[in-house]
């Protein structure tokens, strides 16, 4: 079997757009955490392929380890074994800096612990990703922030924002880098069914448009019908 | 370098949301930087002057040849010299009255002048043919042309006899001195042909080469000192102030300590936000540090300001001190010169580096996951603690070890750094077992929630709390010490200026004149013929005394420790009293033999005392006057010390300076001498206690910037209690409570910590420092007046946040929880 597209082509720097090659490849992925009195075998050899503008929504109970798969893939944490490949870029062979430049201009992340900075506005929080990555596209911007419906907050703080307002920012802050892969982690978890709906169409659309690929963990059944596949985490494996 | 100065400015961010924590920051990094640069800035200026005045002198750091029975000799003896191949240089010097005021004038020969002089060498650098060409030149140091209200370039007339060449400032020249050509200051004093000694260079030929007694001239060779005679009688002064400016510094590192934690825990969801957005471990770290040193380069920027203005408002003080203790002369103005900035900003820098350490390294190894575990931060703070606790252990043990092992003035420092930092570091967890006994005790909801919250709340103020210990201890420690010194000084000083005048003659002739005229006068009831000469002992200088048998020296001589009949033994036998100093260089007490280099053979002398013989560098002997001439029958007999009723010493003083013209420092009268040395002695520790105050001002900001900083975080565990219908008034009382009970516990400790810490002082650092060992004394009130400050500071720093809180708009406590999810 194949895993990876192209041996020569490791560089994370510089992706090439070939069709053949996934932008996301997962590979008997592995990890288990320890502490003194037990030992949690949250992944135990998970396989997973997510296309060039595919939508997969990523389903299991709580604790199963969703949370966990995500940062495995955006090198995060430190797998124990298997594979992970976003593009060419094989992110368990990377040291940090590698990791962190991949991060930085090609995923995008919506994380349920990863927030906002709380001494940055609303509007330094959307810019503040793609101006790190140097991929700032006012235009998209503006075109993100009215559709998620944040003209309103942009010169507020973090703080003065209801837990919603909030997941919309972290949201507008992924998407503005227009990554070639987008990581969420229930981004529409504090929104009412209208609003989520209205994201996860917005996201779909991105996706549709950039030809970014998506993995979206919900609960929600009904959100993860409106995704190309879903994938179901159960005893550390992926049905 | 867009992508670092775009995380910059996410870091700076971070201040412009907590204004108040940049404040501390900034408060802790002026406060170290302005009392360690302010006392640099006064030990800076002092050595310069010292050197100035040393190099000047040409006595003290070079070699020179002068006669020993007369104040000037033929300057045949330089040509002479100089024929037969020597270095010399011809020196002549007298006082002279300018405008009123009594300077010295130094007439110098520049072409020959030792160029290891600074004088020569700011003469070379000017115009060499001004000075010797008709009209000359005369030297003067800015602050001095500016005492005698002359302007550059005035000829002041002299003793009716001449006028001086045109003056010209030399900013290099120590004050009090005017300089000009020998040519000019044998006219202007008229003495022509005459010099009063001749430096000796070391160009060609060794300085010791020179015979002791050059043949035919009646010259002596006077040996160069390695350090000034002002730098090494000072040292004692400045070693106080550094000791003092040091712990400043350390006082205020703590609060930038503090101050970076809190930020630091703060901006732990940023940082790791930032990472998850991709930004490297290694940019991260490097904009950190980046950040961290602009703060400490603005902070050191200020608070060289602040060291400044402290030095300039310290250095009328210090400058009488030193004036008065040991005749050195400081100009009233600060001049500082470029490497106390730089040292002043290098300090600044690496001392924030040093502070923020702890943080940087838990930076670098920051997992980027937050640990998702119920009580993390209980077991992270059992396994501080625990750290804590073992790190403060090994600084006991290792103070224990150095003060076993150590035997030098480092050492000596190093064992009050290791006990100070212990107790530092074993404070928490001693209040942390204070608090969970408490806590043990508890039977309601409150009081237990009282005491556990105490205990969650203490790794924040921890620092402040410390910094607080330290600060009183060390007040503590030097409080004592400085009363116990203050309190033996006085007593010494009774013991050693036993006589009510002092003469010192100018010569054998003119003390035989002094002695037959004393005799005839009846107010004088005494005449104390006192002797000194210098030998050497084991490579040091020593100085051997001669004392007459008198009651007077028996009643007051200030002896430690002697034999039974000492002063009959010393009077009667070959016996001797050795300085505290030598005692403990020679590793000699009452009872061991000393064999003393003389002339005709060396004489064995027992110890039969030990005499205290504070702040003088060299060892003393004190023998009998009539033994000590047998043995050294040169010494020249021109001292005397004189017994005179009170009211006849101001007419026996006014009689002798008629009769044989001495100055104030040939005679002296003991009431005169006493009460100024006590007076400048108390002015000395006005700059301790200033010193003192600032460093407990920094200590009690501290804990104030603490408390604010923690207040704010303070607010998600006082909410729910809020919420479950206890009013702010009373979470209020409870705060105030807690805070004045750590501060109780924490003053309390720092008392005891305090005297050992004066113990060390006394014990080990002065004797290492100076040779001589002062009572150890502890006085209770000082002790209870410094818990007082202590408890009003704590009280003062905790008002502010607890005030707030009790104030605090319901809406503010409502946000915790809409924004806890
Ligand atoms: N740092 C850690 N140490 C120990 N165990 C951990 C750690 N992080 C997660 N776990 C455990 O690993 C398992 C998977 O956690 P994860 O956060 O991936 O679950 P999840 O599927 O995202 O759950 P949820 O839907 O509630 O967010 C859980 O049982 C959790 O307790
Ligand atoms: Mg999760």
């Amino acid at each position: 079997m194949i895993w990876h597209c192209n041996t020569a082509m490791l560089v994370a720097s510089e992706p090439t757009r070939s069709n053949a090659c996934p932008m996301l490849k997962v590979v008997n992925l592995s990890k288990s955490y320890r502490s003194a009195q037990e030992t949690v075998h949250v992944l135990r050899g998970v396989d997973l392929t997510v296309a060039r503008g595919e939508s997969v929504a990523l389903t299991g109970e709580s604790g199963s380890g969703k949370s966990t798969l995500l940062h495995l893939i955006a090198g995060l944490d430190e797998a124990d074994g298997g594979e992970v490949w976003v593009e060419e870029a094989r992110v368990t062979g990377l040291a940090d800096a590698g990791r962190a430049a991949l991060r930085r201009t090609r995923l995008g992340l919506i994380f349920q612990q990863f927030n906002l900075v709380p001494s940055l506005s609303v509007a330094d929080n959307l810019a503040f990703q793609s101006r790190l990555a140097g991929q700032h596209d006012a235009a998209w911007l503006r075109e993100l922030i009215t559709r998620l419906g944040l003209d309103a907050l942009l010169k507020r703080y973090p703080e003065q924002l209801s837990g919603g307002q909030q997941q919309r920012v972290a949201i507008g802050r992924a998407l503005a880098v227009k990554p070639a892969l987008l990581l969420a982690d229930e981004p529409t978890g504090n929104l009412d069914e209208a609003t989520a709906d209205e994201v996860v169409h917005l996201i779909r659309d991105l996706v549709a448009r950039s030809g970014c690929g998506l993995l979206m963990v919900t609960h929600s059944a009904r959100l993860a019908a409106m995704l190309d596949r879903r994938l179901h985490l159960r005893g550390g494996l992926l049905t | 370098m867009t992508r670092a100065a775009w995380v910059l400015a996410v870091l700076l961010s971070h201040w412009r949301r907590h204004p108040m924590q940049l404040a501390t920051l900034l408060v802790g990094l002026i406060a170290a930087t302005a009392l360690w640069s302010g006392v640099q800035a006064l030990n800076q200026q002092a050595r310069v002057s010292y050197d100035r005045a040393a190099a000047l002198f040409g006595g003290a750091r070079t070699a020179m040849l002068i006669d020993p029975a007369h104040a000037t000799f033929s300057q045949a003896a330089f040509v002479k010299l100089r024929r037969a191949g020597w270095p010399v240089s011809p020196v002549l010097e007298d006082r002279v009255q300018v405008n009123g005021r009594s300077v010295r004038l130094l007439g110098i020969e520049p072409v020959t002048m030792p160029t290891e002089t600074a004088s020569s060498s700011a003469i070379a650098r000017n115009d060499l043919h001004a000075f010797v060409a008709p009209p000359g030149r005369t030297l003067v140091a800015p602050e001095t042309l500016r005492d005698l209200g002359l302007a550059a370039g005035a000829m002041p007339r002299i003793n009716d006899s001449g006028e001086l060449p045109p003056l010209q400032p030399q900013p290099q020249l120590a004050p009090g001195v005017l300089i000009v050509d020998i040519g000019v200051a044998q006219r202007v004093l008229d003495k022509p042909g005459q010099i009063s000694r001749l430096l000796v260079g070391k160009t060609t030929h060794n300085a010791r080469d020179l015979p002791d007694k050059v043949a035919g001239t009646t010259l002596q060779r006077v040996a160069p000192d390695s350090e000034t005679d002002l730098a090494r009688l000072t040292d004692s002064f400045h070693l106080n102030l550094t000791a003092f400016g040091l712990l400043s510094f350390l006082v205020g590192l703590f609060i930038v300590n503090s101050a970076i934690g809190l930020a630091f825990e703060q901006r732990l969801p940023t940082l790791r936000t930032l990472r998850a957005c991709g930004v490297s471990a290694r940019l991260l770290n490097v904009v950190v540090v980046i950040e961290l040193v602009s703060i400490a380069l603005f902070g050191g920027l200020v608070g060289l300001m602040g060291g400044y203005v402290i030095a300039a408002a310290l250095l009328p003080d210090v400058a009488a001190s030193l004036r008065g203790l040991y005749g050195a002369q400081l100009p009233g103005t600060l001049s500082l010169q470029p490497q106390w900035w730089l040292a002043g900003i290098a300090m600044s820098v690496l001392g924030a580096l040093a502070a923020a350490a702890a943080s940087l390294m838990r930076m670098a190894r920051l997992p980027l996951l937050a640990a998702a575990q119920p009580h993390a931060w209980q077991q992270a703070q059992r396994r501080w603690l625990w750290r804590q606790g073992v790190l403060a252990l090994a600084m006991l043990i290792a103070a224990i070890g150095i003060l076993v092992f150590g035997d030098s003035l480092l050492a000596g420092f190093a064992v009050l750094a290791a006990l100070l930092l212990s107790a530092a570091l074993a404070l928490p967890v001693l209040l942390d077992s204070v608090l969970r006994l408490g806590g043990k005790g508890a039977r309601n909801a409150l009081p237990a929630w009282f005491w556990a919250d105490s205990r969650q709340q203490l790794p924040g103020l921890s620092l402040a709390l410390m910094a607080l210990l330290l600060a009183l201890a060390v007040n503590v420690g030097v409080g004592t010490m400085v009363q116990s010194f203050s309190a033996t000084f006085v007593r010494w000083l009774d013991g050693r200026l036993s006589a009510d005048v002092y003469i010192s003659a100018a010569n054998e002739t003119q003390a035989a004149e002094i002695r037959r005229w004393l005799a005839a006068r009846s107010d004088v009831t005494a005449v104390l013929p006192g002797a000194r000469t210098e030998v050497q002992i084991e490579g040091a200088p020593v100085e051997i005394m001669g004392l007459a048998d008198h009651a007077t020296y028996r009643a007051n001589w200030p002896l430690l420790r002697s034999v039974a009949d000492g002063w009959d033994r010393l009077h009667a036998d070959d016996a001797a009293f050795i300085s505290e100093q030598l005692s403990r260089r020679l590793h000699l007490d009452v009872g061991s033999r000393l064999r003393i280099p003389a002339p005709a053979g060396d004489w064995s002398v027992d110890v039969v005392g030990v005499y205290a013989d504070y702040g003088n560098p060299k060892g003393q002997l004190a023998v009998n006057i009539d033994a000590l001439s047998r043995h050294f029958p040169d010494t020249p007999q021109t001292r005397f010390g004189l017994r005179v009723a009170p009211e006849h010493i101001a007419g026996v003083i006014a009689a002798m300076r008629v009769a044989f013209h001495l100055d104030a420092r040939q005679l002296a009268d003991q009431a005169t001498v006493k009460a100024e040395s006590k007076r400048i002695f108390n002015r000395t520790f006005a700059v301790t206690a200033a010193l003192n105050t600032f460093t407990l001002g920094v200590a009690g900001i501290a804990l104030l910037t603490s408390l604010l900083t923690l207040s704010g975080s303070r607010l998600p565990q006082l909410a729910p209690l809020w919420a479950i219908g206890i009013t702010r008034e009373r979470l209020a009382a409870i705060e105030l409570l807690k805070t004045m009970a750590v501060a109780l516990v924490t003053a309390l400790l720092a008392l005891p910590l305090g005297l050992l810490v004066a113990w060390c002082l006394i014990a080990v650092v002065n004797v290492k420092a100076f040779g001589w060992r002062l009572p150890f004394q502890v006085f209770p009130m000082q002790l209870l007046e410094l818990l007082g400050v202590a408890m009003v500071a704590a009280l003062l720093a905790t008002l502010l946040p607890i005030l707030k809180l009790a104030r605090m708009q319901p809406a503010t406590l409502i946000k915790i929880f809409a924004n806890e999810r």
